[in-house]
């Protein structure tokens, strides 16, 4: 008897751990989405979105960082996506499966894991200095690319490796080469699921501050980028800015809270639109 | 020259340097338009003496092939050979039906388009005439648009069947074509490789003897990675000359 005792209340208790542990996880996300609403709720107006900052950007909204983010976002993805994906379809279709391949993609898992800020010296460094592209759109948009090519590769071999061999056999049966093989049977199977992994990235790109803060993000731009060499607002960035260096706080507050809003709905927005289309291609296999 | 389309000397094959023999010195002749078939227990070695045939072993690394495939008398191993021009000759149909993800029309047009070809006419011309041949035009025409993988397995498997033959091969190989589909699908198929024999040289694998015995002009029977024997499949399944073929073919093991 004392026997079923026991399990009974050991049950019982790995339960109640369990629930208790999920309701943190969710209260963490609930707590600061209730926090950052109650804030910033009040400044979100059609205003705030479409118009630049004013007044030391104690007025005004927040057009030019969405457009510069939008702007990052884009030079990102026009460097890490074909690179991302070139290196996928290396590693999956013709590396040798020997020690160098090896060392090779866990030079790229570690990649994955430098922090961005080492990053965001590095492209100060390397983009800025060394390739004279200077403090610009360019050099942080290539920068925040560096940031998603390790998750991009990953995605995208993950991507290839679900192309069943069938195929490649009955491509190479029909005296197509490898390339040919590649280019036009592999790739196109395996471009939906890559484009959603890419989606996902993007959602991550978007919220850095780190890697753009000294390669091309600016405290203040009083209009939109026109070239990549000019310098950009970004949304992480402007709530750095508002958050660290503001004197009036009392109105630059509710634009910070503002700004997270937008740049939280940007993300979530991203990350769940490739969520969507994830499931839905998941549907259709 | 003897008649013989596709001819093997001594072929012998192991998948890596160290490995022991997958094939050991078989010598098979396949006569011009005629189907062949290859049975054995799983595991004989049938498939893997299929797929030296076009070369698709080649993509296992370190294989080893030792003697000679000749193809109208001309070695498909020489170093001079273009692997791409010898795998259009001799076209492949698979086990399980690897349509690819894409239209009806485009399945069957992928090969042509591997060669340049780009002239719509002529591409809907071969389309029309390879899923003609194939017995698939009547029930798709009207629908070439629509995606590979709406078709039945079996329609699936003659869709495979028009790919193959729309770049104009010389021999056809199939291996277990008929494994993964119902009984109807599968005689439509045999129905289908009968016709075939009369514009293409055929060679099939088979696990299924009386699908030999139905099809097959000639038969050839493998044993552990050896021929047993080879003849005319009357021969084979009323006199067969060796004990182990009679073993099999009246089912005392496989």
């Amino acid at each position: 008897m004392k026997t079923h005792f026991m399990r009974k209340t050991a049950d019982l208790t790995a339960t109640a751990a369990l629930c208790c542990c999920m309701a943190i996880s969710t209260a963490i996300l609930g707590a600061s989405l209730a926090f950052l609403t109650s804030k910033g709720w009040g400044a979100l107006t059609w205003e705030f979105i479409t118009e630049p900052p004013r007044a030391g950007m104690t007025e005004g909204g927040i057009v030019t960082p969405i457009v510069g983010s939008v702007q990052l976002i884009a030079v990102s993805m026009a460097f890490a996506f074909p690179v991302g994906i070139l290196t996928a379809i290396y590693f999956n279709e013709y590396a040798a499966d020997g020690t160098l391949t090896r060392l090779l993609r866990l030079a790229i898992r570690s990649l994955a894991s430098v922090p961005s800020v080492v990053l965001g010296l590095f492209g100060f460094a390397f983009f800025c200095s060394f390739l004279r592209f200077g403090v610009s759109l360019l050099s942080a948009g290539l920068t925040l690319g560096c940031l998603a090519i390790p998750t991009l590769i990953t995605a995208a071999e993950t991507a290839l490796q679900n192309v069943p061999q069938d195929f490649r056999d009955a491509s190479y049966a029909l005296g197509a080469t490898q390339w040919q093989t590649i280019y036009r049977v592999v790739l196109p199977s395996a471009l939906p699921s890559i484009i959603t992994g890419g989606i996902l990235c993007v959602g991550r790109v978007a919220g850095e501050t780190a890697p753009i803060m000294f390669t091309g993000a600016v405290y203040f731009s009083p209009g939109f980028a026109s070239s990549i060499f000019d310098t950009v607002m970004a949304l992480p960035y402007h709530i750095y800015v508002l958050a660290t260096a503001g004197t009036q706080i009392d109105k630059t507050g509710p634009i910070q809270y503002g700004t997270i809003l937008v740049l939280l709905a940007l993300t979530l927005g991203i990350s769940m639109t490739g969520i969507v289309a994830r499931s839905h291609m998941r549907k259709k296999l | 020259m003897d008649g013989a389309k596709l001819k093997t000397e001594s072929l012998s094959m192991a998948y890596s340097a160290n490995a022991p023999y997958a094939l050991k010195d078989i010598s098979v002749d396949v006569a011009e338009n005629s189907v062949m078939a290859f049975i054995g227990p799983s595991g004989c070695g049938k498939s893997t003496f299929l797929r030296c045939l076009n070369r698709m072993n080649d993509f296992v690394g370190g294989v080893r092939v030792e003697g000679r495939v000749l193809l109208d008398g001309s070695d498909i191993y020489a170093p001079e050979v273009d692997v791409t021009a010898l795998r259009r000759k001799v076209g492949m149909v698979f086990q399980r039906p690897n349509p690819f993800p894409f239209s009806i029309r485009e399945n069957v047009a992928y090969g042509q388009k591997l060669l340049g070809e780009r002239n719509k006419s002529r591409l809907d011309e071969i389309v029309e005439s390879s899923l003609s041949s194939a017995g698939l035009w009547e029930e798709v025409r009207d629908r070439l648009n629509e995606p590979a993988v709406s078709l039945s397995g079996g329609q699936q498997q003659r869709l495979c069947i028009a790919r193959a033959i729309a770049v104009s091969p010389e021999v056809l190989l199939m291996d277990e074509p008929t494994s993964a589909l119902d009984p109807l699908a599968t005689a439509r198929i045999e129905e289908l490789v009968r016709e075939l024999k009369k514009d293409y040289t055929v060679a099939i694998v088979t696990h299924n003897m009386q699908q030999a015995a139905r099809i097959s002009d000639a038969t050839a029977f493998f044993l552990m990675g050896e021929l047993v024997e080879a003849g005319p499949t009357t021969g084979i399944f009323t006199t067969p000359s060796d004990p182990r073929t009679e073993d099999y073919i009246t089912g005392r093991f496989g």
